[in-house]
């Protein structure tokens, strides 16, 4: 398939994409953040002017403009009668932070989820226009928990580390402020403090990161242990194992429990030597914040300011160091998700929209997939309105034909047409929708049974309740205790291969396409109803250009046209008569399915 | 089929006493852990007196006299509280991961006890989840939210304990706001466990969505709908959208208010202490301690709330785990059986017999357990040594009944089984599967080597054993092809391997334990002609001089069988030889002419 080379998305380039519609929210959720530490640093202000200015009577600590409105108010006497002032003014600022930090939790959230929900949205959407082949080649589950478990590791990443190590670094810029205008000296213990503990976490979490590691490698193995024996359940029994599977899991149990120990001893170790780094700290402002209060440097109020500084200032600084190494881990996550978005979608060059009433023409069609070869030379002309009967081994390439006629493949050599046009230079959808097809292992969605029937056309109960007798799948409706509203697929009632089938017949059917392929559609039908179904068929068939697939002789013999595909070519092609009449896979077949050699 | 049996049956006191007899091995590590997690809190508590002694002694009087002995008190606090936290929490880490283990060990061991029917009516999943989620739920909570209460409940009882000391009114008027803040705090945390669980079961559904997406792909595209598909994705994903922004919603309440409150006492302190302070009827130094109790006693609160509203969660895992263990295995041997042959774990190999190999069904009446129908009425069939027999049928017919009675994963529900003229129920099961082969039709490897999984079958077989094995399967060329013999890896479940091969190596297995009775599952699935053949030639190989049960589907095997069963709704309708069967021209006659068909179009080429 040929791939427009396009420049492959940078990391940059797709987190830009992500939040787009969110980065207003986000920075309305970090200015609400900055007024919070904002505010908060102003609470020990107020304790330390009411320490320093009424109860510590040392008025003159107190900086100069509030020294002044004070004394105008009526001075330390004033103030003291009227001491719930302070109080309230810690409530008004108490509650504009309250304010605050509802806006910035709030905002963050809802920035976050509408960047997942876009990024999800993206993720989806292209998944689904990525071409067939890409799909083959790769595994649905690895692409699932690229968009649940990566995408959730980029999300942590922008809505807990990004932001929050902004807010930090807010939180200790207004800290570090109020304490060098309150006290040069004592901010030096503190900004030598500051770096060490933050490097002290980043430097651990990026050590321990291969112990968390052998903790997941070893969790994974334990539950892959419990699944194989899950699954391996009969064989555990069949050779009366059960002990052997208790003595391994519980080794494996044992082992996957030591490794965590291990790691919580670490952990332990580093929270208590962190507790203890920090304690310490504390000790240090406190005994150097009294001798310089006893030297006169400093007052009390301002002293009990500044420690409250410093708590606001110490936890953010031991959880920096964590996310900055937890940051650095993000970038592999953007790589798997890039790997989806880069992947190049299908690309189909056609927009016209002709009548797709006419021939079909396959003209010399070369097709191979991943060096193998699948068809090679295929000619083949189906008149328009006429019926085609293909019959072949497993792997003779009548699916990889049809797959080819609907856009799934690109054929390497040679060129489908429909009614003269040829099919690249058809609008995709175009082309889809006016080629129906019965898949031989039909999906159906988790949905209603009416849904699935006209998931791809809307359409009135009377052309449904058509379909579905046409496709013999009424007595199964009726049998279902909500008919049409049964759910079915991997939520709702398991169908049967048979129902399935008929199902996705009667989903065909609505769609009203002028060409219809059956590929091996009734092979988990018993031949009862397959030739009601087939019966039935024959009166819509009409006008339209079918295709049948088949093992069946019974199912093909009314084709106008059949075609034998052996070894990736055309072996035979006629009529039920003309194939009948000469040696070949058709006529062995015809024989071991009609013994009596009577017709059928 | 998972969630409809979620029927919840309330335990009492959050299922916790279901919990009981996997602590009582740490009984002595939880005391160890709640008692220095309570000595951590009590040093907490003690800590802003630091301050306050230094505010009182050094800076209030302006002099430097004991700040040694201070700071070495100090300092030893600091020592002593780190030690307790850090002994505390690694303790906790102990009983966590203990008793996880514990209980996963014994989820696991009371699995291989359980018979069929509990793995029919449960997804795999799903016991997975028991298993291993559940377990490490149940531990986590156990550990952590205990300690989360312990280390909340006495901080906050310490500093209201302190406060009530130091100055009773003002403790008064402070601990006005806790019932508030409780009352505030628990009504937002409910809101949001509701909404949690709305936005859990809206993340797997996106997850179903992406997986529809990805498996469907072929048929969205052949049917165009990559557009309506993309709209109801888009709706899910804004339903996630405003139900987690709903939730952030009473989250940012909670958190707020937690906050607010905290400013609400540290008001009141700066008021009403200053006042007192000012009057000269307390020191600053109190006055701080105060104020960071003020701001530190809101906080527990959260805590405790949240570790609360977690057991609500824990509980149904807990209920869950319960019920898996509380689940009995309908099939059991009597204690009797127990007693001379052993159980699954302790077989007593020393009192068996040895098989030789005549089956016969007696009057046989059986219905599944969760099924409604009858399947079989007084079936009766006689099965000499070395007897082959063929139960054919379309898929989902019921072929495999038979087989799972024979090999008493299910009990009959009426008459009996005998095995060389002996009730297999006077057997212990451990026997009849020690000397049955079973080969299913999906054959199952374990990762590990070649030589593992062949070991699964006869523990102590030697390289030799398995080379002849393997051999006689004609299978002998995949240990070459691996590159490293036997000792070749085959990947989990044997994805390494082609399904081919996987086939073989699971016949050579069952021809190791070398049985008396085999029962084979025959594949459906196409393989290539060469490995066909090799499969063929490999059954009848096996099937040689031994009791058969084979669920056939090639007709080589079909044919050369002595009895053949045709099933069909999962009872069966004809029985008799090849011949016999085709002269009647019955269901078995149609079925035989399809495949024939079948197979010479798949063979066509070979």
């Amino acid at each position: 398939m040929e791939m427009k080379s396009e420049k492959p998305m940078s990391k940059m380039a797709m987190l830009n994409l992500f939040l787009k519609g969110s980065k207003v929210l986000f920075v309305i959720a970090i200015l609400s953040s900055a007024l919070v530490s904002a505010l908060e640093a102003v609470t020990p202000q107020i304790i330390r002017v009411v320490v320093d200015y009424c109860l510590d009577g040392h008025p003159e600590s107190v900086p100069g403009f509030v020294q002044r409105w004070l004394n105008s108010l009526g001075g330390r006497d004033f103030v003291l009668r009227h001491l719930y002032l302070a109080g309230a003014a810690v409530l008004v600022i108490a509650a504009g932070q309250a304010v605050f930090r509802y806006l910035n939790q709030y905002m963050n959230t809802r920035a976050t989820e509408k960047m997942v929900k876009t990024a999800r949205d993206l993720l989806y959407a292209h998944i689904e226009r990525l071409p067939f082949s890409w799909h083959m080649k790769n595994q649905t589950g690895d692409i699932i928990q690229r968009c649940t478990s990566d995408m959730n590791t980029v999300r942590m990443f922008v809505s807990e580390q990004l932001v929050q190590v902004i807010r930090i670094v807010i939180t200790m810029a207004f800290s570090l402020v109020m304490m060098l205008l309150m006290s040069p000296r004592l901010t030096l213990v503190v900004l030598f403090s500051v770096p060490f503990l933050c490097v002290f976490s980043f430097v651990f979490y990026q050590k321990v990161g291969h112990y968390f590691l052998e903790c997941e490698e070893n969790e994974g193995v334990l539950s892959a242990m419990a699944q194989e024996n899950l699954t391996g359940v009969r064989v555990v029994r069949a050779f009366g194992r059960e002990n052997f599977e208790r003595e391994r899991f519980g080794k494996q149990n044992r082992k996957y429990t030591d490794v965590w120990m291990k790691l919580c001893r670490i952990l332990a170790l580093y929270w208590a030597s962190g507790d203890f780094l920090t304690e310490v700290q504390i000790l240090t402002i406190v005994v150097v914040g009294s001798i310089l209060c006893v030297n006169g440097q400093m007052s009390a109020g301002e002293l009990i300011a500044f420690v409250s500084y410093n708590r606001q200032l110490i936890w953010p600084v031991r959880r920096l160091g964590r996310m900055l190494s937890d940051m650095s881990k993000a970038g592999v996550s953007m790589d798997r998700l890039l790997y989806i978005l880069n992947s190049p979608a299908e690309e189909w060059p056609g927009s016209e929209e002709p009548s797709m009433e006419g021939d079909i023409c396959f003209d010399h069609v070369t097709f191979g997939y991943e060096g193998e070869e699948v068809l090679s030379d295929v000619s083949l002309t189906i008149p328009g309105g006429s019926t085609l009967g293909i019959l072949g081994s497993t792997g003779s390439g009548k699916t990889t034909l049809m797959h080819l006629l609907n856009g799934l493949y690109n054929p390497d050599k040679g060129e489908i047409s429909i009614s003269g046009v040829p099919i690249r230079n058809i609008s995709l959808p175009w082309l889809r929708r006016h080629v129906g097809i019965v898949l031989q292992e039909p999906f159906l969605f988790s949905r209603t049974l009416l849904e699935n029937i006209t998931i791809a056309a809307e359409t009135d109960r009377r052309k449904v309740d058509e379909a579905v007798r046409i496709a013999a799948l009424d007595e199964s409706v009726e049998r279902f205790a909500k008919g049409y509203d049964t759910v079915v697929g991997e939520r709702g009632v398991t169908l049967s291969g048979g129902q399935k089938q008929r199902t996705a017949i009667a989903r065909m059917l609505v769609q009203d396409s002028p060409v219809m392929i059956f590929d091996d559609s009734l092979s988990a039908v018993d031949a009862e109803t397959d030739e009601k179904i087939r019966h039935a068929l024959r009166k819509v068939m009409g006008e339209k250009t079918v295709i049948l697939i088949s093992h069946r002789v019974a199912t093909l013999m009314e084709a106008d046209q059949i075609i034998v595909l052996e070894n990736h070519r055309i072996a035979q092609q006629g009529t039920h008569r003309e194939l009948l009449n000469q040696p070949g896979l058709y006529r062995r077949i015809y024989e071991i399915q009609n013994p009596e050699g009577g017709d059928v | 089929m998972d969630e409809k049996k979620e029927t919840y049956t309330k335990l009492p006191w959050f299922g916790l006493g279901k919990v009981g007899p996997y602590l009582a091995p740490y009984r002595r590590k939880m005391i160890s852990m709640v008692v220095l997690g309570l000595l951590g809190t009590v040093l907490d508590v003690g800590n802003p007196m630091f301050f306050s002694y230094a505010l009182t002694h050094f800076v209030e009087r302006g002099t430097l006299v004991g700040l040694g002995p201070f700071v070495a008190v100090y300092l030893g606090a600091i020592v002593l509280v780190v030690l307790a936290n850090c002994i505390s929490a690694y303790r906790t880490c102990e009983v966590e991961l203990y008793v996880g283990r514990d209980m996963r060990q014994a989820g696991f061991d009371h699995l291989q006890t359980l018979s069929f029917s509990y793995y029919n009516q449960n997804s795999v999943g799903y016991i997975h989840a028991r298993v291993m989620s559940d377990t490490d739920r149940i531990g986590g909570w156990i550990a952590w939210g205990i300690m989360e209460c312990v280390w909340n409940f006495s901080y906050l009882f310490g500093i209201i304990g302190v406060m009530l000391f130091l100055n009773w009114r003002m403790a008064a008027l402070i601990l006005t706001l806790v019932p508030v803040t409780v009352v505030l705090a628990a009504y937002f945390q409910t809101k949001m466990i509701v909404l949690g669980r709305k936005v859990r079961e809206i993340n797997s559904r996106i997850t179903g969505h992406y997986n529809e997406g990805i498996t469907g792909a072929k048929t969205i595209k052949t049917l165009v709908i990559e557009d309506k598909m993309q709209r109801t994705f888009e709706e899910e994903t804004e339903l996630m959208r405003s139900t987690s922004v709903h939730m952030a919603h009473f989250r940012s309440l909670f958190l707020s208010a937690i906050s607010f409150s905290a400013s609400c006492a540290l008001a009141l302190v700066l008021w009403r202490g200053g006042v007192i302070t000012a009057r000269g009827a307390m020191e600053i130094g109190t006055l701080s301690v105060f104020m960071s109790y003020a701001l530190g006693m809101m906080e527990p609160i959260q805590w405790i709330i949240r570790a609360l509203s977690e057991l609500v969660n824990v509980q149904v895992n807990i209920e869950r785990f319960t019920r898996l263990m509380e689940t009995a295995s309908e099939v059991a041997d009597t204690p009797e059986v127990v007693e001379k042959y052993g159980d699954s774990f302790c077989p007593k190999k020393e009192n068996w017999e040895p098989l030789y190999g005549d089956v016969e069904f007696q009057d046989v009446s059986f219905r599944y357990p969760d099924g409604e129908e009858m399947i079989f009425e007084h079936f009766s069939l006689k099965v000499p040594q070395g007897t082959n027999v063929a139960i054919v049928g379309e898929t989902g017919a019921g072929k495999s009944t038979l087989v799972n009675l024979l090999c008493r994963f299910f009990e009959p529900t009426g008459g009996r089984i005998l095995v060389d003229g002996k009730d297999v129920r006077d057997r212990s099961q451990l026997w009849l599967h020690s000397h049955i082969g079973y080969v299913i039709q999906t054959p199952h490897l374990f990762s590990g080597s070649i030589a593992e999984n062949l070991r699964y079958a006869k523990p102590d077989a030697t390289l030799e054993e398995m080379k002849a094995a393997m051999q006689a399967v004609a299978a002998d060329s995949i240990p070459k092809r691996m590159g490293n013999g036997y000792d070749s890896q085959v990947g989990e479940g044997g994805d390494l391997l082609s399904t081919g091969e996987k086939q073989l190596i699971s016949f050579a297995r069952a021809v190791l334990s070398d049985p008396r009775i085999f029962v084979l599952d025959e594949a459906t699935s196409s393989i290539d002609t060469v490995t066909e053949k090799k499969i063929q030639d490999a059954t009848e190989m096996m099937l040689k001089g031994r009791t058969s049960f084979v669920i056939a589907h090639r007709l080589s095997t079909i044919r050369r069988a002595d009895v053949i069963l045709m099933v069909d709704n999962g009872k069966i309708i004809e029985r008799g030889t090849h011949t016999e069967l085709m002269n009647r021209k019955g269901a078995y006659y149609r079925l035989y002419m399809r495949q024939c068909s079948l197979e010479a179009v798949k063979t066509a080429e070979a």
